[in-house]
């Protein structure tokens, strides 16, 4: 588009990006470079494969454990459940999706927030769940980033992020895409108050939720090989019919191009939210 | 259940009564047709005048934001690029005079034939696009300028340098931006709404829709090509997620609906143009007085209840 017209200067390309991993794979069968792990193993390593540094997911409540301080998170907006506006239904409704992934998850909605210490540094905690019907995000998730930003306001904390999701929850209908303006007016309120917010983006970031507070942080990184595109990989090739590069979307691609602070990797996570919370302390 | 139905209805009736968006525009005549059109959705379950929408939203001859802004502005200068790397056509901003006085106009900008499309980019912005919008919100706020938005776009474009440029961020950016101004601001839906790109113009003090306007997280074919696994299914889909003004504004989304001449904005552009118009001013005439400072914290207010919550 730099002569105001026409194709954009689309990168040389060879390749198309990888295609995932078949369903049928074991989940702790490393899609990077095969090897196969024990949950025990995994578990040691923080979920990163020992062999080629492959970045497995994580759950919302392990990621807790990873990064806050033993005993200190307390959760809150635990009663928060996700209502049927519209009545939704495609070729299941919408109350049944939400009640087997209650089931299979063990969580309310795609996402768990409450105040923790990190290195002893104090910040409301709000992380996401993939697991939980891909991440997605509908009212519940928009309303306990909501309270979690207020929490950081009056508590004068700052706000960590951790995101993992598909986008916004389509079964919401325009309530879903509501949701992109109202997490971020929450931020605006949060900057007002003179508070924080460290966004950690992990695999994959896409859609709504980057289009929204994950890419309004002050500081914004993203874990090794974290999908971050607002459009993902299969929509992008079918209506464009471009070739893929090979690291598509991937945080290594935004970090190159001037749209993250960092790659951070697993290991080395808390303490770089450490050492940021100990600089945004007020 | 035919009760709660008719419970709904009566309520969306009575909203719509008490809009003050639609004085001036044959209120009564717009009344009499609405409780002829909700009478049919009672019989019905809407299915078909929601498709009916999305038909009329993407109506070939539909006016678009060029031919409003020749209609209902004055002076109209144009703006052209982002000031960082390109000017992004599917995104038109510029100056103009709307009852008399001077406002920034943001809107999206299809085109009318193929070549035009194709240097529209269908009305598919990239973040170049959004970026610009910024630029043209920034000189809103500092010359105290209200802003008008237009939206009309299937959606942000999804391709790869759009991505490399940071497509998701711009339209993140874009939002927080609309989110802070103390000028006033109003959005219009004059077409699709789809999903990101629509919201990235469309965080504003009003927001209105055309009646024959959608506004929706996904489009019909998205949707049912991940649900149902079928892109043919689109009609079912739109059925599910209720893209449709009326629903919008039931659901608490947008402030009110701007009436269309009979057979949808297309069929008469300078009428469509001029309910438009009053529409638009109708909405200034409410936030006009408004402290800025207030104006910027009813704004947050206004999306802070959006959304529907069980609890156990």
């Amino acid at each position: 588009m730099s002569s105001g017209q026409g194709r954009v200067d689309v990168e040389v390309e060879s390749k198309r990006a990888e295609e995932p991993t078949p369903g049928q794979a074991h989940p702790n069968t490393c899609p990077g470079c095969g090897s196969h792990y024990r949950d025990d193993e995994l578990e040691q390593t923080l979920r990163v494969c020992p062999q080629c540094g492959h970045h497995f997911r994580v759950r919302a409540r392990d990621r807790i454990d990873q990064l806050a301080d033993a005993g200190s998170f307390s959760e809150e907006d635990i009663e928060l459940r996700s209502a049927d506006p519209l009545a939704f239904f495609d070729l299941r409704p919408y109350t049944e999706r939400l009640a087997e992934a209650e089931i299979d998850t063990g969580l309310g909605d795609a996402i768990v927030c409450g105040s923790a210490q990190i290195e002893e540094g104090d910040c409301q905690l709000a992380v996401m769940d993939f697991a939980f019907m891909g991440g997605s995000m509908g009212s519940v998730v928009g309303e306990k980033f909501v309270r979690a930003c207020e929490r950081a306001s009056t508590a004068g904390t700052p706000l960590v992020s951790v995101s993992a999701s598909g986008g916004a929850r389509m079964q919401e209908g325009i309530l879903a895409l509501m949701q992109l303006p109202k997490t971020i007016c929450a931020i605006d309120e949060l900057h007002e108050s003179g508070g924080a917010m460290i966004s950690v983006l992990t695999h994959p970031t896409t859609g709504g939720v980057l289009a929204s507070f994950a890419s309004l942080g002050d500081v914004v990184v993203a874990e090794p090989g974290a999908l971050m595109s607002f459009a993902g990989p299969r929509v992008v090739a079918q209506t464009t019919r471009e070739k893929l590069p090979d690291d598509f979307g991937l945080a290594e691609s935004n970090y190159r191009y001037g749209h993250l602070d960092g790659i951070v990797p697993r290991g080395e996570l808390r303490p770089t939210l450490g050492r940021l919370l100990r600089l945004f302390a007020r | 259940m035919a009760n709660e139905d008719e419970l709904r209805l009566r309520e969306r009736l009575s909203k719509l009564g008490a809009m003050k968006l639609l004085r001036g525009t044959k209120l009564s005549g717009e009344l009499a047709r609405l409780q002829d059109q909700l009478d049919h959705l009672q019989a019905d379950p809407s299915a078909e005048e929601i498709w009916q929408s999305v038909e009329l939203a993407r109506h070939a001859d539909r006016p678009y934001t060029l031919d409003y802004v020749e209609r209902i502005f004055e002076d109209f200068f144009e703006l052209h690029g982002d000031r960082g790397r390109a000017d992004d056509l599917a995104l038109v901003t510029g100056l103009g005079k709307l009852g008399g006085r001077a406002v920034v106009l943001v809107g999206h900008q299809k085109g009318r034939d193929l070549k035009e499309r194709t240097k529209r980019n269908f009305g598919m912005a990239y973040p170049e696009g959004y970026r610009k919008a910024m630029r043209a919100m920034a000189l809103a706020e500092r010359h105290g300028f209200p802003l008008v938005t237009l939206v009309d776009t299937p959606g942000a474009y999804p391709g790869v340098a759009a991505e490399q440029h940071g497509q998701g961020g711009a339209i993140a950016r874009s939002q927080a931006a609309m989110v802070r101004l103390r000028v006033p601001t109003v959005a219009c839906v004059i077409g699709e709404g789809g999903s990101g790109g629509a919201v990235a113009i469309a965080v504003a003090d009003r927001v209105l829709m055309q009646e024959n306007a959608i506004y929706s997280v996904i489009s019909p074919e998205g949707c049912a090509a991940i649900l149902w696994r079928d892109a043919g299914e689109a009609r079912k889909a739109a059925a599910a997620f209720k893209p449709d003004a009326v629903h919008c504004l039931e659901l608490g989304v947008i402030d009110g609906i701007v009436a269309e001449p009979e057979g949808g904005a297309h069929a008469d552009a300078d009428a469509a143009a001029q309910l438009l118009e009053q529409g638009i001013l109708a909405a200034f005439e409410e936030i006009d007085s408004m402290d800025p400072s207030d104006r910027r914290r009813e704004r947050r207010a206004k999306y802070r209840v959006m959304g529907v919550l069980a609890s156990v």
